[in-house]
């Protein structure tokens, strides 16, 4: 394997000869971002290969409105939330679901069945099932929208907060100020969705599109590969995850997500309204729209905190480059989401990328 | 000392037998007397124990000691490979034996809620005994207290333990230096993922199980065998990461860990990698590091070896010069490198 990795290498390295630069590679998948850091990839890659943790991470685009709403809901007696563990800590205006739950009334799931079970233990409680994530998480939430439906489970709803990767990809690289040379797609969302759905990525703004699963070697060779083909000149779809991706995906699941959802503009943390990318209940099925039911009307508007997790989001700034890193925003005591999820970007570089905090100190 | 129960009382308890704890068994009185002569006693059998004195009276080889306590809150109370007892028991055994003790009495306290089910408390008690006897040590004092539904949750465990520092060993970290090899006696992760796996709502089918073992006997063999052994700890919460991070710490030494030699059970990894722990910080409950000097290592790990605890056991790094400050490293499996940090609050799960 360590031949191989070194083959790779090199090829990496002519790469940014050849084009006399700097390549910047953002990846947009959390899992990637973690097995990057876990494995100690980057500290491998042959200078001139820089690695930008994109909106990959569902936490962590989650707007700050959200989870105030979110917040709004627990503080009801009538409500029970049923969350996956990761939004437990995310902080909102006035602080998160860890700390801001007065009645007892947030429970962690891991799955959206468990949600729908739950509701049906507490027929006396409405449960409000936080269903965020990307294509991967979004059938699965699709999927007990249409049993609470066909089941008559009325004490069930949920807080859509389900995004589309492609569209963000879309918004990154229309950003003026963007540095993005590639990106390394993300394998679980693209099992859903099918590789193909990146060719209009490809097409449109010329940037190669590689799909890879995340052992430490598909992500050198997907990295190598779209080296490769900036080298040449010629930007390309490709998956080199062949036993998970297919072209066209998991059409079943795509049927799934279509029937319960319609595409909606929305807001994603530090990118802003993105159109067309966000999951919103269809007509047929808004009566499980927690914020119809409950009447939310309004979504509070985002506070300044100096948080720089829009910058990072974007690749525009590295973790290390935001004066609250370890600081005063730590797992523990996180300000902005990328801190919170163990597959944020601040996360993953406070855990495995940092050596101590003198280190940082004097950096700064 | 109370007396014991005459025919009549007997009869009487036996009428109102209750299947339940109940406050009153940790009152002091009849109940409470009867809780301790005819569970306790029988179960933990031991002479010093049966005199139930308000003190046990111990006589010990030498006056050179180690005395440590330790708590179990551990939820669920039965998993794969072990419970609450056994824990509590082995725990402390292991807390002592790191220490280069050889561990002789323990204290068993115990907290229970009302309406817990005295068959399960009889379960308990037998991995208790079952566990002492394995480890050689007796149980030689202890308390029972009981509290009313929901002050506590289900049962809590304290154990104390009294061990003999073995002749002429003195582990201490300021005798560690560079070039000393880092061993483990097995694969990390076990107890951790078994307990997270088990627990409400985390029910996934598993062959998880956990290491929960008393390691007094292979760390006696090593010890007595070997002078190269300069410190031990046991790696329990917060896994391999802590403890090597402890040391680093501690010691102002910086470690070098190779991932592709750090023993891990493949279904341990495929439920750490599904829920997004890393293996390093999962907490072991039947693991030792022992940092022996690099002349001395081969033959601790052959001694390892042939242990039915150290069987898996494995050299997975060394300690290195500091650089800029004292950090823990790791080799990756594609020869990449990171740090190894501290861990920090809980783990939460992923989502996607």
């Amino acid at each position: 394997m360590l031949d191989r990795i070194d083959k790779k290498k090199t090829l990496m390295a002519q790469a940014c000869q050849t084009l006399g630069r700097q390549i910047n590679i953002m990846e947009v998948c959390g899992t990637h971002t973690v097995a990057i850091f876990r494995s100690g990839i980057r500290s491998i890659l042959p200078e001139g290969i820089k690695l930008l943790s994109g909106p990959g991470c569902p936490v962590c685009v989650t707007d700050q409105g959200y989870i105030d709403v979110v917040l709004k809901l627990a503080r009801r007696s009538d409500c029970l939330i049923a969350t996956y563990g990761d939004m437990m800590r995310v902080p909102g205006k006035n602080g998160s679901l860890e700390t801001k739950q007065p009645n007892d009334n947030v429970r962690i799931v891991l799955s959206s069945e468990d949600a729908l079970q739950l509701a049906k233990d507490n027929p006396q409680k409405n449960v409000v099932f936080i269903a965020v994530g990307f294509e991967t998480t979004a059938p699965a939430t699709a999927v007990v929208v249409k049993e609470a439906a066909a089941q008559g489970i009325d004490n069930f709803s949920i807080m859509s907060g389900h995004k589309l990767v492609v569209p963000a990809m879309r918004a990154l690289l229309s950003q003026k100020n963007h540095n993005i040379d590639a990106f390394l797609c993300p394998g679980h969302v693209s099992a859903i969705i099918g590789f193909g759905a990146f060719a209009e990525i490809v097409e449109s703004f010329s940037r190669p599109c590689v799909v890879a699963g995340f052992e430490p070697m598909q992500i050198i060779e997907g990295l190598a590969e779209i080296c490769r083909q900036l080298a040449a000149g010629t930007p390309l779809l490709k998956s080199i995850y062949t036993a998970v991706v297919t072209e066209k995906g998991n059409t079943t699941a795509q049927k799934i997500i279509a029937e319960c959802f319609d595409p909606a503009d929305g807001l994603w943390r530090g990118l802003g309204m993105i159109e067309k990318s966000t999951l919103k209940l269809k007509k047929k099925y808004s009566r499980f729209d927690a914020l119809k039911r409950f009447g939310v009307t309004e979504i509070p508007v985002e506070d300044t905190t100096g948080c720089r997790c829009g910058e990072v989001l974007c690749g525009l700034i590295d973790p290390a480059d935001c004066k609250l890193f370890v600081q005063n925003c730590t797992p523990l005591t996180p300000i902005g989401p990328c801190m919170v999820s163990s597959e944020g970007a601040c996360a993953a570089w406070f855990k495995y990328g940092r050596k101590t905090t003198d280190e940082e100190n004097q950096k700064r | 000392m109370q007396r014991g129960l005459n025919m009549e009382e007997k009869q009487l308890m036996k009428k109102t037998k209750n299947d339940k704890i109940l406050l009153a068994h940790g009152g002091g009185g009849q109940l409470s007397d009867d809780l301790i002569r005819n569970l306790l006693l029988p179960k933990l059998k031991n002479d010093t124990l049966a005199q139930l004195g308000d003190s046990a009276k111990l006589n010990l080889s030498s006056s050179s000691l180690c005395f440590t306590t330790d708590s179990y809150v551990v939820k669920p109370l039965f998993f794969n490979g072990g419970d609450i007892g056994k824990l509590a028991v082995c725990g402390t055994v292991n807390d002592l034996a790191v220490a280069g003790a050889k561990p002789i009495a323990l204290a068993l306290s115990l907290i229970i809620e009302t309406g817990f089910k005295i068959e399960l408390l009889e379960k308990i008690l037998d991995s208790v005994s079952r566990a002492a006897k394995e480890n050689d040590v007796n149980i030689v004092t202890g308390d029972t207290k009981t509290v009313e539904a929901g002050a506590a949750d289900k049962i809590f465990i304290n154990t104390a333990g009294i061990g003999v520092r073995l002749p002429d060993i003195d582990l201490d970290l300021s005798k560690i230096a560079v070039a000393d090899k880092i061993i483990i006696n097995g694969t990390i992760g076990d107890h951790g993922m078994t307990i997270i796996s088990q627990r409400e709502g985390m029910k996934f089918q598993s062959q998880l199980k956990s290491d929960c073992a008393g390691l007094a006997d292979l760390i006696g063999q090593l010890l007595t065998n070997f002078n190269g052994v300069k410190f031990m700890r046991d790696p329990t919460r917060g896994g391999l990461a802590a403890t090597l991070n402890e040391i680093s710490k501690a010691t102002g030494l910086s470690i070098e860990v190779r991932q592709n030699d750090v023993p891990v059970n493949q279904t341990v990894q495929a439920a750490a990698d599904m829920l997004g722990f890393d293996v390093l910080n999962i907490a072991n409950e039947g693991k030792f590091i022992a940092v022996v000097s690099p002349q001395s290592a081969d033959d601790c790990l052959n001694i390892c070896r042939k242990h039915p605890l150290g069987k898996e056991a494995a050299i997975i790094g060394q300690v290195v010069k500091t650089h800029d400050a004292p950090v823990v490293e790791i080799e990756t499996e594609i020869g990449g490198r990171r740090i190894v940090q501290m861990p920090y609050g809980d783990q939460l799960p992923r989502i996607c």
